[in-house]
C-alpha cells in the first residue's frame, strides 16, 4: 500500500479544535465536515487539499479532544496520508479506524516543505521525498494494523471478521 | 505489576502483563454523548448485528448541547433517543444527569478495577476512582458497543508522588496545571499517569477526579489514583455492592517510566496561558490580564467542591461590571445540592449567571461564546485557539478559586489576595 502525494506541513501539537473546530461538530455528512478542515488554522485549506494531498505534522499531531470528525473532515478534504514526528493516541486511533492511513517518522519535518512530492511506503515504513530524493524510515505499522486500513476501517475490518466467525 | 497493569492484565484473562504488549481487554461499562455517540451509532448499523453485545453496559448521556441550541443538534438528541429505546440502553435526557465525566461516577457506572471507555478524551477522569479509563473515537465506540473488547497496548508508567499541604486557596487545578507545565503537552503521550503520595491521599474525590481529567492534556492514555476509604466513602450508596478492591495497588517493585517527586507547601495558583495547556505560569508571573468572562464549571472543575470554593469567594461581593461571570454546575446531582447550601443565591447575587448542567462554553458549543479579542478565564481543561468560540478569543486556564477573584476584580487575580 504507498501513498503518493504533495506535501502541506504544519508544526507541533495541532490540535483536534483547529483541525474541526467544536461549532462544526453537529454535522454528521463528512463532505459538510471537509469544509471546515483545518479552518482554526487555514480556512484555504479544503481548497488546497482537494486534489489530494499528504499532511506532515510536528510532535503531537491531533491532540486534545476525542472527536473523530476531525480526522473524517481531513481525510475527505483530500488528505490521503499523515506523517508526523508524533500522533495524540486517539487521534492516531481514529484515523486507523476510518481507514485514513498515518505514520509516525522521526525527523520527518526537516526534510520536507510545502508541496514537495512525498511517497509514503506503508507496508515497509518508508518515507520518500521525490522531490529532494531524501529518505526516511518511519515506524512500520503492525499487521493486525495494517489489516484494518487495507479493509478500509474498523468497522470494515469487523464486519469481515464476523462473517468469518 | 502497577495498577493500570493489574487491571488490564484481568480484563485480558492473563496472570500477568508488561508495558508494550497489546491486550484485547473486555470492556465493563462504553459511554458516548450526543457528539460522538451520532457517529457511533452510524457506524454501529454499518457493521451488520442488531444488537449491542450488552445493553446494560452501554450508557448514553446527552450533556455537550443541552438543552438543543439548534434544530441540528435537536435531530441528534432525537436520533440517540431512539436508539437508546430500540437498544434498552439507559440514555440521560435533559435534567437528569448532566456532564457525562460527572454522571458515570454519580449514577454508579464507574467501580474500581474495571475497564471504562468513553467516546470523549476526558474519560481518564474515572481513574480517580481506581477504574482503567480512556477516551476513543466514535468508530472505535461502535466496535466495543458490538463486541464488548478493545485492543489496547499496555502504557508505559509515570508516577508523580505528591506530597505536602495545599495553601488556602491553592487547589489540586493549580497541581495539574503545574504538572502539565513541567512535562509538556506531550509528555506523557501513549503513556499512563498514577499520582500517589500524601497530598493525593488526603484529596477529595473531587481534587482526584481533576487531577485524572486533565491527563490527557498531558497527552496521557489514562490517569489513576489508587482506591482506598474515599473512594468507597463516595461509591458506597452508588453502586449495588462494593467489590474488593484492596488487589488494586501497584506493587512496590512496580515498573515505572519515571518518578516525578512534587511537593506543593509552596506551590502559588497556577495559570495556564494561551494557547496551549503547557504554557503554565505562576498567577503571580502572569501580570495584568483584563478579563471579559470568568467560567466556572465543565468536567474539570464543575462539581460542588468547586462551586463552594467560588461561592467562599464571591459571598456577599459583585463581579466586576463588565465581566460575565457563568456558572455551570456538573451535574443536575451537584446543582441540587447547591442550592441546598444557598450557593446558588450567592453566584446570582454576585452577577452571575447560573446555567444548567452542560459541557457549554468549554469547547465553544453554546452558551458563553467568545468573539473576537476577547478574553476568558476558564476552570476547563482546554484553552486551544478558537476552542471557545473565536480563534482571535484567548482563554486562560485556572482554579475556581483563581477565576472567581478574577471577576471581582476584572483582571487575573491570585485569590489568596482576595478578603474573605
Amino acid at each position: 500500500m504507498k501513498v503518493e502525494g504533495e506535501v502541506i506541513k504544519f508544526g507541533k501539537n495541532i490540535d483536534t479544535d483547529v483541525i474541526l473546530p467544536g461549532k462544526w461538530l453537529s454535522l454528521i455528512d463528512p463532505k459538510d465536515l471537509a469544509k471546515h478542515a483545518m479552518e482554526g488554522l487555514d480556512p484555504d485549506f479544503p481548497q488546497k487539499a482537494k486534489k489530494g494531498i499528504i499532511v506532515v505534522g510536528d510532535r503531537n499531531f491531533g491532540c486534545g479532544s476525542s472527536r473523530e470528525q476531525a480526522p473524517l473532515a481531513l481525510k475527505y478534504a483530500g488528505v490521503q496520508c499523515i506523517v508526523a514526528e508524533s500522533f495524540a493516541r486517539i487521534f492516531f486511533r481514529n484515523s486507523i479506524n476510518i481507514g485514513l492511513p498515518v505514520i509516525e517518522c522521526r525527523g520527518i519535518t526537516a526534510i520536507v516543505k510545502d508541496w514537495d512530492e512525498l511517497t509514503v511506503d506503508l507496508e515497509t515504513g518508508k518515507i520518500t521525498n521525490r522531490t529532494t530524493n531524501q529518505s526516511l524510515q518511519g515506524t512500520k505499522l503492525p499487521p493486525f494494523i495494517m489489516e484494518i486500513l487495507t479493509d478500509g476501517g474498523l468497522i470494515e475490518n469487523l464486519r469481515k471478521r464476523m462473517n468469518k466467525k | 505489576m502497577n495498577i493500570t497493569e493489574k487491571i488490564l492484565a484481568k480484563a485480558s484473562g492473563r496472570s500477568t502483563v508488561q508495558a508494550g504488549e497489546i491486550v484485547d481487554a473486555n470492556v465493563n461499562v462504553v459511554m458516548v454523548h450526543d457528539l460522538t455517540g451520532p457517529l457511533a451509532i452510524e457506524a454501529f448499523k454499518k457493521i451488520g448485528i442488531n444488537k449491542v453485545w450488552d445493553s446494560k453496559k452501554v450508557v448514553i448521556i446527552l450533556d455537550h448541547q443541552i438543552p438543543a441550541e439548534s434544530v441540528k443538534m435537536a435531530e441528534l438528541h432525537k436520533m440517540l433517543r431512539k436508539f437508546a429505546k430500540e437498544q434498552n440502553i439507559r440514555l440521560y435526557d435533559v435534567g437528569e444527569g448532566g456532564i457525562c465525566h460527572q454522571v458515570m461516577p454519580e449514577k454508579g457506572y464507574v467501580e474500581p478495577g474495571m475497564v471504562i471507555v468513553g467516546a470523549d478524551s476526558h474519560t481518564c477522569t474515572y481513574g480517580a476512582f481506581g477504574a482503567f479509563a480512556t477516551g476513543i473515537g466514535s468508530t472505535e465506540a461502535a466496535a466495543v458497543f458490538a463486541t464488548g473488547k478493545i485492543w489496547l497496548k499496555v502504557p508505559e508508567t509515570i508516577k508523580f508522588n505528591v506530597e505536602g499541604q495545599f495553601q488556602r486557596y491553592v487547589t489540586p487545578k493549580d497541581l495539574i496545571l503545574y504538572i502539565i507545565g513541567k512535562v509538556g503537552v506531550d509528555g506523557a503521550t501513549y503513556k499512563s499517569t498514577e499520582f500517589t503520595g500524601s497530598t493525593v491521599r488526603n484529596m477529595s474525590i473531587a481534587g482526584r477526579m481533576t487531577l485524572c481529567n486533565m491527563a490527557v492534556e498531558m497527552g496521557a492514555k489514562n490517569g489513576i489514583v489508587e482506591p482506598d476509604e474515599t473512594t468507597i466513602k463516595f461509591l458506597s450508596s452508588r453502586i449495588a455492592k462494593t467489590s474488593d478492591y484492596r488487589w488494586l495497588k501497584s506493587d512496590v517493585n512496580s515498573k515505572y517510566e519515571k518518578t516525578i517527586e512534587i511537593n506543593v507547601d509552596d506551590l502559588e495558583p497556577q495559570v495556564a496561558c494561551p494557547s496551549s495547556v503547557d504554557n503554565v505560569k505562576s498567577i503571580s508571573k502572569v501580570g495584568n490580564v483584563e478579563i471579559n468572562q470568568a467560567f466556572i464549571g465543565s468536567c474539570t472543575n464543575g462539581r460542588i467542591e468547586d462551586l463552594r470554593i467560588a461561592a467562599q469567594i464571591l459571598k456577599g461581593k459583585k463581579v466586576k461590571q463588565g465581566v460575565r461571570t457563568l456558572v455551570i454546575p456538573a451535574s443536575q446531582e451537584v446543582y441540587a445540592q447547591a442550592i441546598k447550601e444557598g450557593l446558588i443565591e450567592v453566584f446570582t447575587d454576585a452577577g452571575a449567571l447560573v446555567c444548567g448542567a452542560t459541557c457549554g462554553p468549554c469547547l465553544g458549543g453554546h452558551i458563553g461564546l467568545l468573539a473576537s479579542g476577547e478574553v476568558c478565564v476558564s476552570t476547563s481543561n482546554r484553552n486551544f485557539i478558537g476552542r471557545m468560540g473565536s480563534p482571535e478569543a484567548n482563554v486562560y486556564l485556572a482554579s475556581p478559586a483563581t477565576v472567581a477573584a478574577s471577576a471581582l476584580k476584572g483582571s487575573l487575580t491570585d485569590p489568596r489576595e482576595v478578603e474573605a
